[in-house]
């Protein structure tokens, strides 16, 4: 099912409602890991960043990373959390993607609680903790492939350490999300948080940034109002969500299932089940650790967080303007300038996600034309957008002036844009590389002339007011030019000549 | 523990806990052993239990006894261990990583 075909018609049907809340782990942007010094690196050769602490060697002693956690901090102040006095805990369970057996993670104490992520359509969700824990080893499994890729009976797996001790934040939403949608959105905006704040690189294919999806359904009690907080639904755990995409199938996939088996008298258990791409369907894991016990109890070897208000204060100076602000920044921008126009939010949307909206601010502060500064960075730009991101706004500005001033067709200022984005050279002297000379007024109505003469027929239509026919003409002009005119300015000379040739009637 | 209320003149742990706690642990236990652990380890709770006679309404609770906080390090990396030199002390290696038994009960 396709996101457009989600949003066109509800998934559940009528008189029920999904209850969802994700837990995203991401990986901070450090040098080192959580609790030693070796390399925090994505891509390296296997086992190469390892060391006593990382591998759970006896006699080793983990210490925490300041870096790590001013990140933490600096995420949980965007997600306007409180920051707490916090402690470790060690989880336990036996699995080889964790060489001492157990995991440290931040349980009952954690460092920041109580914030929100507010979504673009005004959505509060309310996010119940985002705490410090250490990523796992990297697993490959060897062995026979099912049919769905899944492996069905490993042989064996191999292990890789160097992802071990990486520093995760695990941010932990309450069940506020009411549709797969939203919480495409919510991941969306958590994501340009975690980049704005440069404390993640978020990148899902990478594994970087990891949601599962807490889901449930209910029966809504009022048929127009979902209820806000009435009793939730046993819940099932979706993992293994490797993509947005995968993300809201896998939800709606899920609710539905669940209100399928309450609708026949059945019950939802409660389980761990993951998403398996190919079949587009959640499956059961059944696995004889499902009741989990792992016997938390405070890390020994680690001593209490509590960073000081100073430290605090120094922290949350550093954080730069959030998404929803700088959208709001560029929207402002642009409206005084174009008046409201709703086609624009999405591109406006765009360019804070591409991290593009400082260089649109500053051409357009500086005189540039908004909507083709708006459609150039939108349009052309995302290719390479961080190329883009490199461009020198002084260059960018002055493209944008050429083709307002019209010494560039649009055709012609994307071709400028494109070569911009390879080389640093001035839009002028790639405009003249790329053989864009300008086509003289003179020339242009010249050729104007030539079509009306080789299409009479066509001609007396659009001077009769067949405005459909400008096209046709339009597009004559363009092959003889060889792109070269400006369609908007060939309209204008139709039209001229047009008026007068009614005059002379 | 589960039978605490219920047993609080005998021993506040009973068999099937040490029967949970053995296998979360990954040990085999014969029946006798069972027993034997049953009754040791109940005698070293009960002597913990000791403690909780003190009254501690107003003491905050502490997770260290160190009177320390925040120590940390800079987000400066170091050189760790030779690869060769730890995948040598495996039992099983495999393209440069640890080769483990498979996982019981599927792919998490």
């Amino acid at each position: 099912m396709t996101a457009a075909a989600s949003k066109s018609r509800p998934i559940l049907p009528s008189g029920w409602e999904m209850v969802v809340g994700l837990e995203v782990h991401c990986e901070l942007r450090t040098q080192t890991k959580l609790f030693c010094s070796c390399k925090n690196i994505f891509g390296d050769e296997p086992n190469t960043n390892i060391c006593p602490v990382c591998l759970g060697l006896p006699g080793s002693l983990p210490v925490l990373n300041s870096h790590a956690v001013e990140l933490a901090m600096l995420v949980g102040f965007a997600l306007h959390c409180e920051i707490r006095p916090s402690i470790f805990h060690r989880k336990n369970y036996f699995y080889p993607d964790m060489p001492k057996d157990y995991q440290i993670t931040q349980y009952d104490e954690p460092i920041n609680v109580n914030g929100y992520l507010e979504l673009s359509d005004g959505t509060r969700v309310r996010i119940e903790r985002a705490h410090l824990e250490e990523d796992t080893g990297k697993t490959i499994h060897v062995g026979e492939l099912g049919a769905s890729g899944r492996i069905h009976q490993a042989q064996w797996s191999c292990v890789d350490y160097n992802r071990a001790g990486v520093p995760l934040l695990e941010i932990v939403s309450m069940p506020d999300i009411r549709s797969a949608l939203q919480a495409r959105a919510y991941v969306s905006e958590l994501r340009g948080i975690l980049l704005a704040t440069n404390s993640s690189d978020a990148k899902m294919e990478e594994g970087s940034l990891r949601v599962d999806a807490n889901v449930s359904v209910r029966r809504v009690r009022d048929q127009d109002e979902s209820s806000a907080d009435g009793e939730l639904g046993t819940r099932c755990e979706i993992k293994n969500l490797n993509s947005l995409r995968s993300l809201v199938r896998a939800i709606d996939y899920e609710a539905t299932r669940q209100v399928a088996l309450l609708e026949s008298a059945q019950e939802v258990v409660s389980q761990t089940r993951h998403w398996i791409e190919d079949e587009g369907k959640t499956l059961s894991l059944r696995s004889k650790e499902e009741a989990f016990d792992y016997r938390y109890f405070p890390e020994p070897d680690l001593l209490p967080l509590a960073p000081g208000l100073d430290w605090q204060k120094e922290v949350v100076s550093d954080l730069p303007p959030m998404p929803q602000e700088r959208r709001d920044a560029l929207a402002n921008l642009v409206k005084e300038a174009l008046g409201d126009d709703a086609s624009l939010k999405d591109q406006v949307a765009l360019l804070v996600e591409l991290g593009l909206d400082t260089l649109a601010t500053e051409a357009i502060s500086s005189g540039a034309d908004p909507r083709i500064v708006i459609n150039r960075l939108s349009n052309e730009a995302p290719a390479d957008h961080q190329a883009a991101c490199r461009l020198d706004p002084k260059n960018f500005t002055a493209l944008v002036v050429m083709e307002k001033n019209e010494q560039l067709t649009p055709t012609q200022a994307k071709a400028v844009l494109v070569e911009m984005l390879k080389s640093e050279d001035e839009p002028l002297k790639i405009a003249q590389r790329l053989g864009f000379e300008t086509l003289g007024d003179q020339d242009l109505s010249a050729v104007v002339l030539q079509v009306v003469a080789e299409h009479q027929v066509e001609w007396s239509r659009y001077v009769q007011g067949e405005q459909q026919i400008a096209q046709f003409l339009v597009g004559q002009v363009m092959k003889l030019t060889k792109g070269r005119a400006d369609g908007a300015k060939v309209v204008r000379e139709l039209n001229k000549l047009g008026a007068s040739e009614n005059i002379e009637k | 523990m589960a039978n605490n209320e219920a047993n609080h003149n005998k021993h506040i742990i009973s068999s099937d806990d040490v029967v949970h706690v053995a296998a979360l642990a990954r040990l085999e236990l014969s029946e006798d052993e069972v027993e034997l652990f049953t009754s040791q380890l109940g005698v070293v709770l009960d002597y913990a239990t000791v403690i909780s006679a003190v009254d501690t309404t107003d003491v905050t609770p502490c997770s260290h006894p160190l009177p320390l906080q925040n120590v940390l390090r800079a987000d400066e990396p170091k050189p760790g261990l030779n690869r060769q030199d730890v995948l040598a002390q495996a039992p099983l290696v495999e393209d440069g990583r640890f080769r483990v038994p498979p996982i019981l009960g599927g792919v998490p």
